[in-house]
């Protein structure tokens, strides 16, 4: 049945359409790998009913002929997607039994196109982290080790769950969010595909909010073609979300093949500061060499407005977060703590309900927020924000597309840095640039360091073009000949 | 005559600043789906968005939007069409989201005006400082069991205007008439039902002293929720005399919030400056700015109904009407559009003392909505046809209008039942006048030797003799002939 779990989205799609295979064996044998590959922890709640009935409705469906654009396909959620009648945790304590009464637009969507629903993947707690060691539920580990070593590592985060997930086979395809890295980062660091898409592709209704005008789902998965697949029915206008684009949504599948000859691929020098990892600077050469090869042209680019990115970021969404989680307060659904007055059971509701990073976070926040703080940084971060924004869209004025890695080194174990935050927020430094500026990117799996361990390169589009994104993405894919966990 | 309170040092300026809460008239909630409507079951009209639910989001409702547009422009106010929703950020049990969606520093209604129309007949122009929509909190409700709180939900994320003057009112007076007036306004437009009972219309009032002739502007203190036009004059003066007198013993106002307690007519503290809640005040990044364009607000404007000071201004010019008589007229659309069929054709100086002392008297007496009048207008018209036409004496004509309260009967109809057709017969007058002078010769001497009252006796005499019916400018007239000697 091991071949069945290392099918690609694109492949189990023919293979369904063509009767060879069953949306009910697929499922089955996704439920058995997760079983198997239970101590990875990439699942907080695993939903093998609704798998099953969802995979025998699919079936039914194709006897009839009326399938669709996941038909069959089994795919992990990430914790942060509100589903109907399933417990969803944002991988907080906080939000202890509870299940709502409403499915996210972009999982209601998947589910429409008959994709099948395995579980709930982990996450770092309300998506704060990057490497998927703030959960409630405990860390997930990443399914990749070192050569020789026995040491687990973190599958990158936020998204980590989903990472580690897809990595290992465990599903087809993942749903990951994305507000400074969290989908691009775990891809890296699992050897796999991420795209976040551009600000107000998908809709962001029914996902629990971290920093609303930074939070974008996409796809995670183990080929281009299969995110450009699962992207096609994640995203488009939603009447719920007022942030969410009536753009025209492409066919991006069909764009895939392209190549990107005569295309024109920036080399930002701010991404490449004195010090950076030997093996990810030569693996950007390698990538854009790969891309020259395929005859695309190198222009050496300045984002000059990139150092500031970081703290401009750890203002603005930990500003967000802490009005976003206010309503975590013990009143309405989640964990409650009593307390003899009000004020005493938020104190004591949260206190306990929230983990230390999530706390760090609402700290931060509110004194960002607070009467004669904000304009020295929440103003000012807002403006420095419009800079960012600015030097990207003035860089693609003379180029289609830009080369980075996605993070700054290879996956870390579990336990490391975690005594230093600041260490942790420097994982995103090459993610959260285009978080801010709302534009779309992808981290493709191109290379392993010596000790075997996986690296990505992202691709930046301006904003609205992801048919770029893919094209770049596509033929970085075909020339890394990526070798991906369990598909010798 | 200006309103001063007279202290030991001095006489002391009250300055008076109204800031009021106004529900939105609308079908759905400001950011979400769920009905408005009053008096549902408790959280029966609550959607997942209402409850601050995780992953909802709000989505502006359009037509909240133009009812503000709309006030805005019956207030005479700059319309922004760019402005920006804020969230403002507190914990409260009665509000789920942890914050509450309003505007801040961009509101969609600048600097307007309100005339007041003051007792005497004299007007005072007030200055609307802003307003702005803002989503209403849920109901805490502390008396229903000793130690809990309950909570509904139903009036979280209603619409509600702020409507915010600037510190231009200088009486509980001229604060009494601004309410008055701006509830007018709304419900001419049609954007808040004005009922302050149901609490779709709040009031908070700051307030502040100042000796007389001072320009300075001291420390305000803000009076929270007073639900009446009443309290908020008694609250005011309250708390202006309370100021006078802190002053003048030597002590400092500081600013606070103060509640005002209408059993034992005083304010009393609710919280100070320094326990005031810092809001964090920062746009919501789940709604882009509001922007609309031009053609949306010349829309709105095109569809404004005539507002009091035009039809005020209007009632005075084309009926030749009292300042007074106008201002009682206007102040409600209904009573106004009551009028004016009244009026029409008619003598409107008549026509308004009808309105308003019949009419008016009759419905307050009754506690009926003019809406539900018993007399309905062309009735009122057609019994003042009646009077013009002789038909009936004024007199009469109250009689007619009784029976009218009573039986909801056109007059016409009436007349014809009871025979009260008025009698301008002067043949049957003479006659009947013929025979009182002749039953009373001693009176009649007397009034020509010179005894004039005694005229107020014959008319009697022969109302009595024609049961009322004789045309008295008419009786007065032949008895006068008659009676010379």
């Amino acid at each position: 049945m091991t071949s069945l779990t290392a099918l690609t989205i694109a492949d189990a799609r023919d293979q369904l359409a063509a009767g060879k295979v069953s949306a009910v064996e697929l499922a089955d044998a996704h439920l058995a790998a997760m079983e198997k590959a239970a101590d990875l922890n990439a699942f907080i709640t695993t939903t093998p009913d609704v798998a099953r009935d969802r995979a025998k409705a699919s079936d039914t469906r194709r006897k009839k002929g009326d399938v669709g654009a996941l038909d069959g396909i089994p795919l992990g959620i990430k914790d942060l997607f509100c589903t109907e009648g399933v417990l969803t945790t944002a991988a907080s304590h906080i939000l202890d039994g509870f299940k709502p009464p409403y499915e996210s637009t972009v999982t209601a969507k998947l589910r429409d196109a008959g994709a099948v629903m395995l579980g709930k993947l982990n996450l770092d707690e309300f998506a704060m982290g990057s490497a998927t060691i703030t959960s409630y539920y405990g860390p997930t580990k990443n399914p990749w080790k070192a050569k020789g070593s026995s040491v687990d590592l973190v599958p990158g985060g936020s998204s980590g769950g989903s990472a580690a997930a897809v990595a290992a086979s465990l599903c087809m395809g993942a749903t990951g969010t994305d507000t400074g890295g969290s989908i691009r980062q775990p891809a890296a660091f699992t050897g796999i595909v991420g795209v976040k898409p551009t600000y107000g592709r998908c809709s962001r209704w029914g996902i629990v909010a971290f920093a609303s005008s930074l939070d974008q789902a996409g796809p995670m998965t183990r080929t281009v073609r299969d995110s450009a697949i699962m992207l096609q029915v994640m995203c488009g206008h939603d009447p719920k979300d007022s942030t969410s684009s009536a753009h025209v949504v492409p066919d991006f599948e069909a764009v895939l093949k392209q190549g990107v000859k005569g295309l024109k691929i920036g080399i930002p020098k701010e991404y490449r500061p004195d010090g950076l990892n030997a093996e990810v600077s030569a693996l950007w050469d390698r990538g854009m060499g790969w891309l020259k090869e395929a005859g695309a042209v190198a222009v050496d680019i300045s984002l000059p407005h990139t150092k500031y990115a970081l703290p401009t970021y750890y203002i603005v969404a930990p500003a967000e977060a802490s009005s976003n989680l206010a309503r975590y307060d013990g009143v309405r659904f989640g964990l409650r703590e009593p307390g003899k007055s009000l004020d005493e059971m938020y104190a004591k509701t949260r206190a306990a309900g929230f983990g230390a990073e999530v706390k760090r976070r609402i700290l931060i926040g509110t004194y960002v927020l607070s009467a004669g703080y904000y304009d020295a940084y929440y103003l000012k971060a807002q403006k420095v924000r419009a800079l960012i924004a600015r030097d990207f869209d003035q860089a693609f004025e003379k180029v289609d597309a830009i080369l980075t890695p996605t993070a700054p080194s290879a996956p870390f174990g579990i336990g490391e840095r975690m005594d230093d935050p600041v260490a942790m927020y420097l994982n995103d430094v090459f993610t959260v640039p285009a978080s801010l500026a709302g534009i779309p990117g992808a981290s493709v799996p191109a290379g392993l360091t010596a000790t075997g361990l996986p690296l990505g390169l992202q691709v930046l589009t301006k904003r609205w073009d992801e048919e770029t994104l893919f094209r770049v993405s596509q033929v970085i894919e075909d020339a890394a000949a990526f070798p991906r966990l369990g598909a010798s | 005559m200006s309103y001063l309170i007279k202290g030991d040092t001095g006489n002391w300026e009250v300055v008076i600043g109204l800031e009021v809460h106004a529900q939105v008239v609308s079908q759905a909630k400001l950011f979400s789906g769920a009905s408005v409507a009053f008096g549902a079951a408790p959280n029966t009209q609550v959607s997942c968005v209402d409850a601050g639910m995780p992953g909802m989001l709000p989505v502006i409702n359009g037509f909240c939007v133009a009812q503000a547009v709309k006030t805005g422009l019956g207030l005479k106010a700059r319309i922004n069409r760019h402005s920006v929703f804020a969230r403002k950020n507190y914990f409260y049990a009665d509000l789920p989201q942890g914050y509450q969606i309003s505007q801040y520093d961009q509101p969609i209604v600048g600097e307007g005006t309100i005339v007041l129309d003051m007792p005497d007949g004299s007007t005072r122009t007030i200055g609307i400082e802003r307003l702005h929509l803002e989503q209403d909190a849920g109901k805490s409700i502390h008396d229903m069991h000793p130690q809990k709180t309950f909570i509904d939900l139903n009036r979280s994320g209603v619409a509600l205007m702020e409507i915010v003057s600037k510190p231009d009112l200088r009486s509980p007076e001229e604060a009494g008439q601004y309410l008055r007036k701006l509830r007018s306004i709304l419900r001419y437009l049609g954007t808040c039902d004005g009922n302050m009972e149901e609490g779709s219309m709040r009031c908070d009032a700051n307030v502040s002293v100042r000796p007389a002739g001072s320009n300075e502007l001291r420390t305000r203190c803000e009076i929270k929720n007073v639900n009446s036009v009443r309290f908020v004059m008694q609250a005011i003066e309250h708390e202006a005399r309370r100021h006078v007198d802190v002053y003048e013993s030597g002590g400092t106002i500081v600013q606070e919030t103060r509640l005002y307690d209408s059993n034992r007519d005083e304010t009393r503290s609710m919280r100070s400056k320094e326990m005031a809640h810092d809001y964090r005040y920062f746009p919501d990044p789940d709604l882009p700015p509001l922007i609309f364009d031009q053609a949306f607000i010349d829309k709105i404007k095109a569809s404004l109904p005539e507002l009091p000071d035009d039809k005020k201004e209007r009632f005075i010019r084309d009926y030749a009407l009292s300042t007074y008589d106008a201002d009682v007229l206007v102040a409600e659309q209904e009573n106004a559009l009551y009028f004016e069929t009244v009026a029409k054709g008619r003598d409107a100086k008549l026509a308004a003392n009808w309105v308003i002392s019949n009419l008016f008297g009759m419905l307050n007496k009754q506690g009926v909505a003019i809406a539900d009048s018993p007399v309905k207008a062309k009735d009122l018209g057609a019994l003042i046809d009646l009077i013009a036409d002789n038909t009936l004496s004024g007199r009469m004509a109250k009689e007619v209008f009784e029976v009218m309260v009573e039986t909801g009967k056109a007059p016409a109809m009436i007349v014809e039942e009871r025979g009260l057709k008025q009698v301008t017969d002067t043949g049957a007058i003479d006659a009947a006048i013929d025979q009182i002078i002749a039953a009373n010769p001693d009176k009649v001497a007397e009034y020509r030797s010179g005894k004039d009252k005694l005229m107020g006796w014959f008319v009697g005499q022969l109302m009595k003799a024609t049961q009322g019916k004789a045309n008295p400018g008419l009786c007065g007239e032949l008895l006068k002939k008659k009676l010379a000697p």
